[in-house]
């Protein structure tokens, strides 16, 4: 394999994107941040890769319009993914394993308060059996949630911990649009939203977008005296029936986490949009207590759906860069109830 | 490391019809996909990852389908990825399959395209009101019908060209058990009859809508071995270019012809006319023939496209064979055409192309294109394998 780098991040996170229908213009300044941050040109990017959905877009092709914001000619060497960025990155990643690039840039868009999020969501079931019944997000999290707390793997307590310490984190983060922790015992005594879970154990529905630069050896080190390179990339999906699933569980997680070495990370930025999540995150990837949990407050303070996973990733490749931190783990998922998940480790000595 | 070889050693596709309403999505994507695993010699317990593609979601209203078909498809427990790059869609899956063998990350790759038309509304589905945006509202053929119109203007082509492919390809998919459409008696002057759609565009010189489903099996060099006639991948290539330009060339775009120049260099061709036995070439409205041909180096430009193609140069037994498949012209499951021509040249240079085979060829095309011909797939298959 070769050694490739996560180089370059930008992001942008907020609770509604007044401007382009689909967050596409906020492209543009994305794109300014990665070449700043890395010196190079568009005709420095060998691969270019998005993430984006239709569905948010409210349109088909909701893509097409975002490869202009690369610009006009030359071509580029793209492709596009309907998954979140972190997907988008891994084919990069790929592309770059072949040799036929050096470089590539992925960026993902979604713009979800554009419509209601947690019906739209509701398209991603099964079309026969499931979507006419409309179960919203939020509803089989719920589900999920109270599962967990009937087999004794959680509590509603457990659940208020990770809130508050992602509240708290928060106010440190200039793009998490909710933030503010309090205490454990004021975050209980908040009204349940989606019985068992309040407003703060689910994500808020935010718009944003995002952009991640990856490298190659020599390219990499001329971009950053501390590369965050790429240790292990791995991800898996489970089956969407829930019925059929164990809900406390997250198989998939467990056994993208079994293709990489985790010994001696450090930091985890945990895709987690339900504070319930993080738990069975944390279990499938046998983290240790003393594993710093998403020091950006995480998608509990801001998710924007295509970006939110990848987001991770860049927040885990800023600490390497800053010398926070020598080995971390950026996490992504997709799907209801922790289907899909992918896991890249990253290293800032190889 | 260098690029790993790879190769197609299974095909699978579906009869491809208007209504396939004995399946379901996931049925219509296991025919395929069991047909590709038997051909392969291979079950889905063998296969490390699954790539699936698809055209725009809105149209069967599921979004991010490959998530529920994760199970059906075998992906469960298993890397999963879904691409989609508008009608090149296809054949972006397929180069996206091979580069996890090529990349030396998994050793046998399942990749699936498919469409069911039948429960979708393509024509509602591309003619969403956007704010900002000029409406289309006419569907690809009156997007295209333009484009058309230019090239015929530009290489001052007989009217009639469109006709000849029209009638080539529906007789080509008389060959082909899977085709969509088989109408035993279509020729020049009946295509010429067929009604108006979008001019110079006519009925029989349009695409169906299908429901279908194609899938490959792609391995490594090892797998490989064990398969009587793999065809080798040569060359991969993606090009994109953006949608609002004024100096676009919307006939030959450059994205078309910087993706030919590449493919071309990375396969070690140098004469594609001359060099490639078979070509399977997107062509939804029959115009599209000679334009491409032209946009790929098989012909000069503006001009010795619709000459080619007037000659019967492209027909089966002509010097560069076309579409033998019948292709997209006798069958279009939109998202899996693309993979159809990827899969169809695979086939040609196995020696397993049937009745439409060519006889003996070593190195065929798979093409795609979509958008506004903004995206480009291709790749290049041989029966030996490549030297670089």
């Amino acid at each position: 394999m070769r050694d490739v780098a996560v180089v370059g991040f930008a992001q942008r996170q907020m609770a509604e994107f007044d401007g382009s229908p689909t967050c596409v213009e906020l492209l543009v300044p994305l794109f300014a941040e990665c070449y700043e941050q890395t010196g190079w040109t568009r005709r420095d990017i060998g691969f270019w890769c998005s993430g984006s959905s239709d569905y948010l877009a409210g349109r088909s092709f909701s893509f097409v319009q975002a490869v202009d914001a690369i610009g006009v000619i030359p071509p580029v060497n793209e492709s596009h993914v309907e998954m979140d960025l972190a997907w988008a990155m891994y084919e990069a990643w790929l592309k770059i394993q072949t040799g036929e690039v050096d470089t590539a840039l992925v960026y993902a868009f979604g713009k979800a308060s554009a419509g209601v999020l947690r019906r739209t969501l509701a398209l991603q079931l099964d079309p026969y059996t499931m979507t006419p019944l409309w179960p919203d997000t939020v509803s089989l999290a719920g589900v999920q949630a109270r599962a967990g707390i009937d087999a004794g793997a959680w509590d509603e307590r457990a659940m208020a911990e990770v809130a508050n310490r992602s509240l708290t984190d928060a106010e440190k983060n200039e793009y998490s649009i909710r933030k503010g922790g309090s205490s454990v015992e004021e975050l209980l005594s908040r009204p349940v939203y989606a019985d068992p879970l309040r407003k703060h154990d689910c994500s808020p529905v935010t718009d944003g977008a995002a952009a991640i630069v990856l490298a190659a050896g020599d390219q990499a080190r001329e971009v950053r005296d501390r590369p965050a390179w790429i240790s292990g990339l791995a991800h898996s999906v489970d089956p969407i029936s829930m019925g059929t699933r164990d809900l406390t569980r997250a198989p998939s997680a467990a056994r993208a986490a079994a293709a990489v070495d985790l010994g001696g990370v450090e930091l985890a930025e945990l895709h987690a949009p339900f504070s319930h999540q993080e738990l069975i995150l944390r279990r499938e990837l046998g983290l240790a207590e003393d594993v710093r949990i998403n020091p950006s407050g995480g998608a509990l303070t801001s998710n924007p759906m295509f970006s939110g996973g990848g987001i991770r990733i860049g927040e885990a490749a800023s600490r390497i860069w800053s010398g926070e931190v020598s080995k971390a783990v950026g996490h992504a998922t997709s799907g209801p109830a922790l289907q899909q998940n992918l896991l890249c480790v990253l290293e800032g000595n190889i | 490391m260098a690029k790993q070889p790879a190769a197609v050693v299974g095909v699978g596709q579906t009869h491809h019809r208007a209504k396939r309403e004995d399946v379901s999505m996931a049925g219509l994507c296991r025919e395929a996909i069991d047909r590709a695993l038997l051909d392969a010699n291979l079950t889905l317990d063998d296969i490390d990852a699954i790539v699936v593609g698809k055209a725009p979601d809105l149209f069967e209203g599921v979004m991010m389908p490959e998530l529920f078909l994760a199970e059906s498809l075998g992906a469960a427990g298993k890397p999963l990825l879904r691409v989609h790059t508008a009608g090149s869609v296809g054949g972006s899956t397929a180069i996206v399959a091979s580069s996890l063998v090529q990349a030396g990350v998994h050793k046998r790759v399942l990749t699936v395209a498919y469409e069911k038309q039948s429960e979708s509304n393509a024509m509602w589905a591309l003619s969403v009101p956007l704010p900002f945006n000029m409406p289309v509202h006419a569907g690809a053929g009156g997007y295209f019908a333009p484009h058309v119109r230019s090239y015929i203007r530009r290489s001052e082509a007989p009217t009639h060209v469109g006709a000849i492919v029209a009638a080539k390809d529906r007789r080509n998919a008389l060959k082909n058990p899977y085709a969509h459409l088989r109408n035993p008696d279509t020729t020049v002057e009946s295509v010429l009859a067929s009604q108006m759609l979008w001019d110079p565009i006519r009925y029989d010189e349009t695409c169906p809508s299908s429901d279908g489903a194609c899938a490959l099996v792609i391995v490594d060099e090892d797998t490989a071995r064990a398969s009587a006639n793999p065809a080798w991948i040569h060359g991969t290539v993606m090009r994109s270019e953006a949608t609002t330009a004024a100096e676009r060339d919307q006939v030959n775009p450059q994205a078309s012809r910087d993706a030919a120049a590449a493919l071309w260099k990375q396969a070690g061709i140098t004469n594609p006319i001359e060099e490639i036995d078979a070509a399977e070439i997107y062509v939804p409205f029959s115009w599209f023939e000679p334009m491409w041909l032209e946009s790929l180096g098989f012909a000069e430009a503006n001009g010795g496209g619709w000459r080619l193609s007037e000659s019967g140069a492209t027909a089966m037994d002509g010097k560069i064979p076309v579409n033998c498949s019948g292709g997209v012209l006798s069958s279009n499951p939109i998202g899996a055409s693309g993979m159809l021509r990827f899969g169809e040249a695979a086939l040609q240079v196995r020696g397993a192309a049937g009745e439409h085979q060519v006889d003996g060829a070593r190195r065929a095309l798979g093409h795609a294109y979509g958008g506004g011909s903004q995206f480009f797939a291709m790749w290049v298959v041989g029966s030996e394998k490549p030297a670089n």
